[in-house]
């Protein structure tokens, strides 16, 4: 009986999923598989720079002269609109500066605090506890002042995309005029998708999920950052992959602590299972003599 | 109940046998584990599931106990809170990264464990009671690991929230009202978060509790083994201790290997990106998927795409969701046949291998696959296949098969007939 109603049961579910897939087959072929749209026609995946980075890899680490630089493009350049709100000035020691540096560093940016005579809103110097400010004094003012786009916190953003860090960099590489930027096919974007052309306060970016950004290209112009001397020119490019680098960081300070642990744990285990093996046959050793007899 | 030869224990000294007059626990341990409990000898790597299943809960319930020392469920700084535990508490990262990936691991091994039990038939007489248990804790787990997902706030938390919640809406009359009840809200929030937290933290101890019945089921039989004939001497057996602990000892080697590959160098590898987006309720992800262990069950749902006679299509895939598990329940009466092992039921064992691995394999990619073409349509003839296989084709094969013979015991099977 119960088998009975199973079978039952079985052929039902069957016959409504076989329902749907002849609805969608009809569609299909009548309608065909769906338009090809811009996204997928002009979409690009994110690329390393030439030469990729320090840290990747099983055995990466930081490189601190490209983290502090990181740091100044994100402080002169994004720092103007994007918060980073789960980073402390303290944290910044991580990239080789000493004590006294990172409250100096602190003291430069302004914070909310409270008038201590008053109780106003009002600013003051940070301090090394406190992690960075938003450059707006809420969300309403973050909108007004960019077109209604809020600019996202910076802090894990090298984690919040796919292949964040290749991401970031690519993205800030990336931006191209629409009328003059041709996809793999040979088309550019007004020819091929007219209605996709960005609107007013857009900007074109194959990079970018739905083609076109509320950002306009933050780094214009080789030289924008000075770099202190002995470091690398100030290309666009460099300050992309700097800061690229910079907020792989912030995204996970621990990242290469994280590697240089795994190792050794990796190491005892191999070990311990190895010692593991040879004691199971060991001790399975002693069964054999049995099927001798 | 065990097999009369047992080994019996016997206490190495006053202390000991002072214990065990009073309070025999550690012969309650040396019989559940230890040298008292006679396993067939003949178990393959397969049988190692059990034991890392178990260990990978003791692991949640430990990584999860620390980690709710420092997180605190509120929608205002939960996310907050996650970052707080990433970046300020020790080794905190290590904790949330070991818990995560272990909720991974938990359900990869479940996984194998459940399917070697379909293989062998591990669900037949009289080893029902542990099947039925066992699919009661793969039921907790599920719930346990959708609320914990939760947790951190991000945009996956809120959304797979947002979507899975939503799946009781489609029940007629009382759906609506259901989903504002469970969420505590129209939308989830604070009292979401909260109570998903609170059963988050309850339900694993019911775990523990469910996985004490199905030990204490498995004793009563003992063991199934992979030629499916039951143990009928001394020589068809080995103790679990040494034997077994020394095999299990090896094969957690192996796992942990993998494990902490994953913890330590593609942490985020079974993640999702977007759940490093802080939850916020006006912006929806472009694709929302849940983790990779719910993919099957969720191209099953998403696989009813037009209404069928009277009931609506968004109904007829939560049913056809939670029949997909709820049908394991009745798989030992469903399998007429008297043989268990797959190994010698040829046309079971094609089906099984051309039939229901390669849907599974199917449904865990279009689950994870965008709702578009032609991943929708992939997942409708596996979904068909997956309650064909249980529901039509097992019943009917099962009854009809003509089966390989039999070995006439374990020993025979490892030894040879001579023996």
């Amino acid at each position: 009986m119960i088998r009975l109603i199973s079978i039952l049961v079985g052929l039902g579910f069957t016959a409504a999923v076989l329902w749907a897939f002849g609805n969608g087959a009809y569609v299909a072929v009548t309608e065909g598989m769906g338009e090809p749209t811009a996204e997928h026609e002009f979409h690009l995946h994110p690329h390393a720079p030439e030469g990729g980075y320090s840290f990747e890899g099983a055995f990466g680490k930081w490189d601190q002269q490209q983290l502090q630089r990181g740091y100044q493009v994100y402080k002169e350049v994004c720092a103007a609109c994007h918060s980073m709100k789960f980073v402390s000035f303290r944290n910044l020691e991580a990239l080789g500066y000493s004590e006294a540096e990172v409250k100096a560093e602190a003291a430069s940016w302004q914070v909310p605090g409270v008038d201590p005579n008053t109780g106003e809103a009002t600013t003051r110097p940070g301090l090394s506890t406190d992690n960075f400010p938003s450059p707006y004094p809420n969300k309403i003012a973050a909108a007004a002042a960019n077109n209604n786009a809020i600019p996202p916190d910076l802090s894990l953003m090298a984690k919040a995309r796919h292949n964040g860090t290749h991401y970031i960099y690519s993205l800030l590489t990336g931006y191209a005029d629409p009328a003059t930027y041709k996809n793999e096919a040979g088309e550019t974007l007004a020819e091929a998708f007219p209605a996709t052309m960005p609107g007013t306060g857009l900007h074109f970016n194959p990079y970018f999920a739905n083609l076109n950004l509320a950002m306009a290209p933050p780094l214009i112009s080789d030289g924008q950052v000075t770099y202190a001397e002995g470091n690398p020119e100030p290309t666009i490019h460099q300050m992309a992959e700097d800061v690229s680098a910079f907020l792989t960081w912030t995204a996970e300070p621990s990242m290469v602590k994280r590697k240089q642990t795994g190792w050794p744990v990796l190491g005892f285990l191999l070990f311990a299972s190895i010692l593991a093996f040879l004691a199971y046959k060991n001790i399975w050793a002693g069964l054999k003599p049995k099927k001798a007899g | 109940m065990s097999f009369p030869w047992a080994r019996q224990y016997e206490p190495q000294n006053g202390v000991m046998k002072w214990m065990d007059e009073r309070l025999p626990l550690p012969r309650f341990v040396y019989n559940a584990v230890g040298a008292g409990y006679p396993v067939p000898r003949n178990l393959s790597y397969m049988w190692n599931f059990g034991v890392l299943a178990g260990f990978f809960l003791v692991l949640q319930i430990v990584t999860g106990v620390i980690l709710a020392m420092h997180y605190a469920a509120n929608a205002e700084v939960a996310f907050g809170t996650t970052e707080h535990i990433m970046r300020d508490v020790n080794w905190g990262w290590l904790m949330r990264y070991a818990h995560a990936n272990g909720a991974s691991f938990f359900f990869i091994v479940i996984y194998l464990h459940i399917f070697r039990g379909f293989y062998y038939s591990s669900y037949k007489a009289p080893r029902e009671m542990i099947w039925l248990l066992g699919v009661v804790i793969f039921l907790l787990m599920m719930a346990t690991a959708f609320m914990g997902y939760v947790l951190p706030w991000g945009q996956m938390s809120f959304w797979g929230a947002k979507v899975i919640t939503g799946l009781f809406g489609a029940i007629p009359l009382v759906g609506e009202p259901l989903q504002v009840w469970l969420l505590g809200g129209f939308a989830p929030d604070n009292a979401a978060l909260n109570r998903f937290f609170s059963l988050h933290y309850l339900l694993p101890f019911v775990i523990v509790a469910v996985v004490i019945l199905h030990i204490w089921a498995l004793h009563i039989p003992g063991s199934s083994n992979p030629t499916g004939v039951e143990v009928k001497q001394e020589s068809d057996t080995v103790p679990f201790h040494p034997y077994y602990t020394a095999k299990d000892g090896f094969g957690l080697g192996v796992v942990l290997l993998l494990y902490f590959a994953m913890v330590f160098f593609l942490p985020n590898y079974m993640g999702h990106p977007d759940n490093y987006i802080e939850a916020n309720p006006l912006s929806t992800p472009a694709h929302i998927v849940p983790e990779w262990y719910f993919w099957p069950f969720y191209a099953i749902l998403r696989a009813f795409t037009a209404d069928f006679l009277f009931i609506p299509a968004k109904l007829m895939g939560v049913l056809a969701m939670f029949a997909a598990i709820l049908v394991w329940f009745i798989l030992p009466w469903l399998d007429k046949s008297p043989v268990r092992s797959g190994h010698y039921r040829p046309t079971f064992k094609k089906f099984f291998w051309f039939g229901l691995i390669p849907a599974m394999a199917v449904l865990f990619y279009c689950g994870g696959a965008p709702a578009e073409e032609p991943y929708v349509m992939l997942s409708q003839i596996a979904t068909a296949y997956y309650f064909l296989h249980f529901l039509v084709i097992l019943p009917i094969v099962s009854s009809v098969e003509k089966t390989k013979p039999l070995p006439n015991s374990i020993t025979e099977a490892v030894l040879g007939s001579n023996n």
